[in-house]
């Protein structure tokens, strides 16, 4: 694993919609070799509080060594990510991080929930690389949610949209949108990120119609490099029993089957 | 008046325990895995010595997620001891940190006084273990570890058990929850320990006022970070004149003037834990601090600074 600690510049900062940012670093190590679902763990501060670094998926590369960040204010770090301007010079470590399987040729869905978006921009980008047929299903809470979708626009994806309040596309959940069409179509593979939630339905929906499928988890995460064991997550091995595994170097991409679902694990 | 000191004949150089440390920086048992992790961003041998995560007899699978959440200037983690356990690390991790010349200081913990007994009788004869550091203190797991680290003798005991197992230097790493640490350190110098580390993480806790729930799946956890190097500054120093054996001072090291005080208030080496989650390098820049603090003072010895703060 190539991972670079870097002083990556600003190359151009703005708000997406409430809360929610976009970010470009000319970072061109962690460009020429990120795989979509990859992470890079920011140092959000000039001092030492807040102390930890904060990861980011990586939500697009472009060709002369930009990487594309998307994340939503969650918090003290984010906020003072949220205050760069081009220009700045921002402390990265990456690409970091088991990303996203991918087959050639095949058909394959991506479900997105929410800022679920992030690292499926990314994977659609290289799926159609690699000469696959991509089904895009993209659910928001409402329409001003609904980030990048110009974006996805311009890419040759079937885009599907759903929204909980109906505002565009779907009345529902993007699950549910989905499910209309597992019973007609086959998939290679399917992959998803977003709530905890719906990450489980998409398990759910997965594990019945018999589909590989990948999800992108999250954690509270500190070290990054799979050295502190702070951001494990519950897996279940083949026995059906727990056991923990970090998000960042054993993830944050896991086997939709292998994670444990239940979500009070005592 | 200060001397005008060649960098190139600074001595870092230290003595802990009979072990020769090229410098007397290490990184904190915990924070560091085994040592792979690491490799990808700096040479291992430029270290003072390798510590390596707490190894149990048995795997431990840790405790459940969240294990991490971040306070002011710190971190409140509760981990667990999650390791694959002595068998594993002898085969899988021991043949990889043998490459490396920095002593190994490998990290124990046991839930009876026999289990630090075997760990430290199997360590000592797989080869390439330099010393043992024998864990009283983790908060974050309920049976061994700090129940060993609270009560004078029990931390004896422990201590004289791992002593009867082996011929390496036995460091024995304390806890600061306590009401006299003093009184644990000249326990465990009395049966046998050859060196000290101090301090493991503070006991602390965070609520999520939304959820109303412990912000720890396991409600209490170690604070770690700049937060606690006052507290580990003091235990240190009050240390420092309670025993005639070595400390590895550690606690919120994050710059090699953090590294500078703990050498000043009695520490013969220092750990860095919670500065390398943040920055991966930070070891390596504290090693190169410390030599710009001895060119800066007109020093040409480390060993000058050790206890040399004025009272």
């Amino acid at each position: 694993m190539l991972i670079q600690n870097m002083e990556a510049e600003v190359l151009a900062a703005r708000q997406m919609g409430r809360e929610v940012f976009l970010l470009k670093l000319q970072a061109p190590a962690v460009t020429a070799a990120a795989q979509p679902g990859q992470f890079v763990h920011i140092r959000c501060s000039e001092t030492m509080d807040p102390l930890l670094r904060r990861p980011l998926s990586i939500h697009d590369v472009g060709d002369k060594g930009e990487i594309v960040l998307l994340y939503q204010v969650k918090g003290r770090g984010t906020a003072w990510l949220a205050g760069r301007e081009a220009g700045d010079k921002i402390d990265i470590l990456g690409p970091i991080g088991r990303g996203f399987t991918l087959p050639a040729g095949k058909r394959v869905a991506l479900v997105a929930g929410g800022l679920g978006i992030v690292p499926l921009l990314f994977l659609a980008r290289r799926a159609l690389e690699a000469g696959n047929e991509v089904d895009f299903f993209y659910g928001a809470q409402d329409k001003e949610r609904l980030y990048q979708l110009e974006t996805l626009k311009a890419m040759k994806i079937n885009l599907f949209v759903a929204t909980d309040d109906g505002s565009a596309g779907f009345h529902g959940q993007v699950t549910r949108l989905w499910e209309h069409y597992l019973e007609e179509r086959t998939y290679h593979r399917g992959y998803a990120c977003g709530p905890r939630a719906e990450l489980a339905e998409f398990a759910r929906l997965a594990a019945k119609y018999s589909m590989a499928a990948e999800v992108s988890l999250e954690e509270k995460m500190a070290c990054g490099l799979g050295a502190c064991r702070g951001c494990a997550t519950a897996l279940l091995d083949a026995r059906g029993k727990i056991y923990y595994e970090n998000v960042c170097t054993g993830g944050p991409v896991f086997n939709a089957a292998d994670v444990y679902w239940g979500d009070q694990v005592k | 008046m200060k001397q005008t000191v060649n960098r190139s004949r600074v001595n870092l150089e230290v003595q802990l325990a009979g072990l020769t440390l090229q410098n007397p920086v290490m990184p904190a048992s915990g924070t560091f895995g085994f040592g792979e992790e690491y490799a990808p961003l700096f040479d291992l041998n430029r270290l003072g010595a390798i510590v390596v995560k707490t190894i149990t007899l048995q795997p431990l699978i840790g405790n459940p997620p969240p294990r991490l959440m971040e306070t002011p200037c710190g971190v409140l983690n509760s981990i667990g001891l999650q390791n694959p356990g002595l068998e594993v690390f002898i085969r899988e991790k021991l043949p990889y940190l043998r490459r490396f010349s920095p002593p190994l200081i490998v990290n124990i913990a046991g839930r009876t006084i026999d289990e630090y007994a075997e760990l430290a009788e199997r360590l000592s004869a797989a080869g390439g273990v330099a010393a043992l550091e024998v864990n009283i203190s983790c908060p974050n797991v309920k049976e061994g570890g700090i129940v060993f680290g609270t009560v004078p003798d029990m931390a004896a005991r422990v201590t004289a058990a791992v002593k009867s197992q082996t011929h390496l230097p036995v460091i024995v790493k304390l806890t600061p929850n306590v009401t006299d640490i003093t009184a644990i350190a000249r326990a465990v110098e009395e049966a046998g320990a050859d060196a000290l580390s101090l301090i493991n993480t503070v006991r602390g806790m965070a609520i999520d006022i939304k959820t109303r729930r412990p912000a720890l799946a396991n409600i209490v956890g170690g604070l770690s970070g700049p937060a606690i190097k006052p507290v580990a500054l003091y235990a240190v120093w009050q240390v420092a004149q309670a025993v005639k054996i070595p400390l590895i001072g550690m606690g919120g090291i994050m710059t090699s003037r953090d590294a500078v005080e703990f050498l000043l208030a009695g520490a013969t080496a220092v750990a860095v834990g919670t500065a390398g989650l943040v920055n991966p390098t930070a070891i390596i820049e504290i090693i190169a601090g410390l030599e710009d603090y001895l060119v800066e003072q007109g020093l040409n010895d480390i060993r000058e600074l050790i206890g040399a703060v004025q009272i």
